[in-house]
């Protein structure tokens, strides 16, 4: 590996300060960097550093999104065969799921990728790790039946309005790729909504097949004696199916068993903030107590128990993956409580009250970012008046 | 007394750990000031090269305050001036002479008032080890400091026992915290380590116990949960387990005596011992057996700064850290699982599975610098209620009320070490903290 070492450093000098391609400099430090750990002495302050750095963590969270991911390409060829009401072999189901999902994110890993290169050039600053996090992101929450053309509005939309004009990593209020959602729910509302968006379908589809979602089907206002929970055992939803993600919905959203996977990987390495993860499904289940306390009656939408809340639509998603961002999350460790739990609780709430939005965990993490300053105002303010009282003691 | 538990911080675990054998005492045969040693000072010189020295002999004044004087403290000639970028003067380099005796000469030590101590301690340059909350800084010989803080206890990496220092020097101790009782209008206040009993017979002075992980034996870390500063100008002074004998020596015979003890610690040296010099001894003196590729730090490795193989020991210092530099690139590093890779955080095997074990460390940054993205880790290495990132920020936009308000005058450098070391977008956290207080000081 050294010569590939000594190669590479052949072309410092020309991307190097007053080298002929010095403005392309991001794109060699990119690819030095991503080739090896370099031997970069320190040069201020302490001496020696953490092994970690910002690539590193970024890996983290990407290898725990894998499970998902990966269970997601399964699923987008097992639905569409299901709805076929043909029978397959595994190989054929993972083909089919390749070629519906690996599209979807290469394309968004490109145009995310020139947007980020571009702005990396322009802004000379180094290319962030960051964006290996939202391209990977935004393919998941995504129906497989999503249009190219959308797809690559929305990721530009995402990307540039929801990060690069803030100033990049680490800079911006909102996560990007919810901007890009939000973007493609906004703007395309029947390419990310109703029941014939969440499968891809082949030339004809077989009667007993559900193409609604369970939180499509619990938010039909229907009367059932055996209650909700009958109400989606009617249509094939059971708890255990919906936990292993054999359902329609978004990419990478359907299984909670690959999720928790990844969830529990990014916990053990201090990835993600626990804070946030307990708040969240703290505020989930006692908006969801509250409401089974006052639902009607059974079969009405407020007495979904808790766990099955979990197991369906983005929310499970959205706590491992979503309101665990850094950067747009509140900054201090008391606020986190605070930001996760209203997470939880708006989530709940939309889903349930409103029936324009059947899921509500993107709109509750997207105004949460929005108070996510606010909330540290608070936090800040009180140390801020810890300091002043000894200060005028 | 009281006893402190803090939880938050980290220590460290370098390989490198030295031998608890003293090497009598030896007389280097150059030793050098440096000005940069003392923050604040501007330094005019009063010799140049080729001029012969004595005990007691002043080097440099400040140029604000003439009173304030660099004094040597060994018979010698001036070898050379070493100057920096913009002529700062970085060094003032002394040969010793191997005759040190020539009758010594003696300091006024009879007046045990404020003003008269406070004369002393400039003429012998020994003012020097006063630094002074807030800022940082030398400390100004106008003030009467509310309180005087001594740590006796240092938790950096590798760094120097206190009990060690202390040996042999108890009587020059409690003479120097009995100088520095008149030198405050409140108390001398010492906090030790709870198993380093030597400390607990010490009078004139408030006792305190601390324990936790580094950086709770930083001053800092003491001032705050004892008696936080509360503004610009309330001043305390802070001085070193040293620093106080070195006081209570000249307290005790009216003769200047610098000899101090410096640990030679690290993995990059194989002769590992306490020696027994004096204050700016030249490290080649001291370090034998040097590894090639080494970086030899006067200090340690969080604050300390680098010196040549030939350079010499910080004036405050009594520690040389001597680490491998960083020499090998490694493919694909960032997706090795680590078993063998020293972090504080979980993502690698190593800190997952053995936290403990002790792992040589280089001087590789390890990443490239990036924005600040993970915001709520730091404090779990500050044992202060202090916003670290939220701080730094205010620094970066040089915003001075938000400043104040967040705590700047109740930290140092040192405080927020181990928050670079372990910061994944590199921030250099040391570096805005100066300037941050630099700028505070001039405008706030």
């Amino acid at each position: 590996m050294k010569s590939l070492y000594n190669f590479i450093q052949k072309f410092s000098s020309l991307f190097g300060k007053g080298g002929k391609l010095e403005s392309l400099y991001p794109i060699y430090e990119m690819g030095e960097g991503f080739l090896f750990v370099l031997p970069q002495k320190t040069k201020t302050g302490a001496h020696i550093r953490d092994s970690i750095d910002m690539k590193r963590f970024m890996i983290t969270a990407y290898i725990a999104m894998v499970p998902a991911f990966f269970f997601g390409i399964f699923n987008a060829g097992y639905q569409h065969f299901l709805s076929l009401g043909q029978s397959a072999t595994i190989l054929t189901i993972l083909l089919k799921g390749l070629l519906i999902v690996l599209p979807i994110y290469l394309i968004v890993l490109v145009v995310g990728g020139v947007w980020e290169v571009l702005f990396a050039v322009l802004r000379k600053h180094e290319i962030n790790e960051g964006f290996l996090i939202s391209s990977f992101l935004i393919p998941l929450i995504v129906p497989p039946t999503i249009p190219f053309w959308q797809l690559i509005a929305a990721t530009t939309f995402g990307i540039v309005i929801g990060k690069e004009i803030f100033g990049g990593v680490g800079m911006n209020i909102f996560n990007p790729a919810l901007v890009a959602r939000a973007f493609l729910f906004f703007s395309f509302p029947r390419s990310i909504s109703g029941n014939s968006v969440w499968t891809v379908f082949g030339e004809k589809t077989i009667d007993t097949y559900t193409a609604a979602t369970p939180l499509a089907v619990v938010s039909d206002t229907v009367t059932n004696s055996g209650g909700i929970i009958q109400i989606l055992a009617d249509k094939g939803y059971t708890w255990f199916n919906m936990f292993l993600g054999t359902i329609p919905g978004s990419i990478g959203e359907t299984s909670t068993l690959a999720i928790l996977l990844g969830l529990l990987l990014l916990l053990i390495t201090k990835t993600a903030s626990w804070r946030i993860v307990i708040s969240v499904i703290a505020g989930g289940f006692v908006m969801t107590t509250i409401l089974n306390l006052i639902a009607p009656d059974s079969s009405h939408i407020f007495a979904l128990p808790f766990h099955y809340h979990f197991v369906m639509g983005g929310f499970a998603f959205g706590t491992a993956f979503m309101a665990t961002d850094p950067v747009s999350s509140s900054s201090t460790r008391q606020g986190k409580y605070f930001y996760g739990f209203l997470i939880g609780a708006v989530a709940i709430l939309v889903r349930t009250v409103n029936p324009a939005y059947p899921e509500g965990m993107m709109l509750a993490i997207l105004l949460m970012n929005t108070f996510a300053p606010l909330i540290d105002h608070f936090v800040v303010q009180k140390n801020k008046k810890r300091r002043l009282k000894y200060a005028s003691q | 007394m009281k006893k402190f538990k803090l939880r938050r911080g980290y220590d460290i675990k370098l390989p490198g750990e030295t031998v608890r054998t003293i090497e009598p005492f030896t007389l280097p045969n150059r030793i050098a000031f440096k000005p940069t040693d003392f923050i604040g000072m501007k330094p005019r010189l009063l010799i140049e090269p080729g001029d012969k020295v004595k005990i007691g002999t002043p080097l440099a004044c400040d140029k604000n305050n003439e009173k304030i004087k660099i004094v040597s403290h060994v018979n010698g000639e001036v070898t050379e001036i070493v100057r920096g970028d913009r002529r700062v003067i970085q060094m003032i380099v002394i040969n010793v002479d191997t005759d040190q005796h020539e009758k010594e000469p003696e300091f006024a030590i009879n007046d045990l008032s404020k003003d008269s101590i406070i004369d002393t301690l400039l003429e012998s340059g020994l003012f020097f080890n006063f630094v002074q909350r807030p800022f940082n800084k030398m400390a100004n010989p106008a003030d009467t400091p509310r309180d005087i803080f001594i740590s006796a206890m240092d938790t950096a990496p590798l760094a120097a026992e206190s009990s060690l220092i202390l040996q042999g020097n108890e009587s020059s101790f409690q003479k120097g915290l009995d100088v520095l009782s008149h030198l405050t209008s409140g108390k001398v206040r010492l906090s030790f380590k709870p198993e380093e009993t030597a400390f607990s017979e010490f009078k004139n002075c408030e006792l305190y116990n601390f324990s936790g992980p580094h950086p709770t034996g930083n001053v800092g870390v003491h001032i705050h949960h004892i008696a936080p500063i509360r503004n610009a100008h309330d001043i305390v002074w802070t001085c070193s387990v040293q620093s106080v004998i070195h006081i209570g020596r000249l307290y005790e015979t009216g003769i200047l005596n610098q000899e101090i003890l410096v640990k030679v610690a690290g993995s990059a040296v194989d002769r590992r011992y306490y020696h027994r010099t004096v204050v700016g001894a030249q490290v080649s003196h001291l370090v034998k057996d040097l590894n090639e590729n080494s970086r030899i730090i006067s200090g340690n490795v969080l604050t300390g700064k680098q010196i040549e193989s030939d350079g010499f020991v910080g004036y405050h210092d009594n520690l040389v850290t001597v680490i491998p530099e960083t020499t090998e690139p490694e493919f694909l590093g960032w997706l090795n699982p680590g078993f063998a890779k020293p972090s504080w955080w979980k993502t690698f095997a190593s800190a997952l599975l053995f936290p403990n074990k002790v792992r040589t460390v280089d001087t590789n940054m390890a990443g490239g610098h990036r924005a600040l993205v993970i915001n709520d880790i730091y404090e779990e290495v500050v044992p202060m209620s202090i916003l670290p990132s939220h701080l730094i920020k205010s620094i970066l936009v040089e915003d001075i009320e938000e400043m104040e308000a967040l705590g700047i005058y109740e930290i140092a450098e040192e405080d927020l070490a181990l928050c670079e070391y372990i910061c994944p977008s590199k921030t250099e956290f040391q570096q805005i903290i100066r300037q941050g207080l630099d700028l505070i000081e001039k405008e706030g």
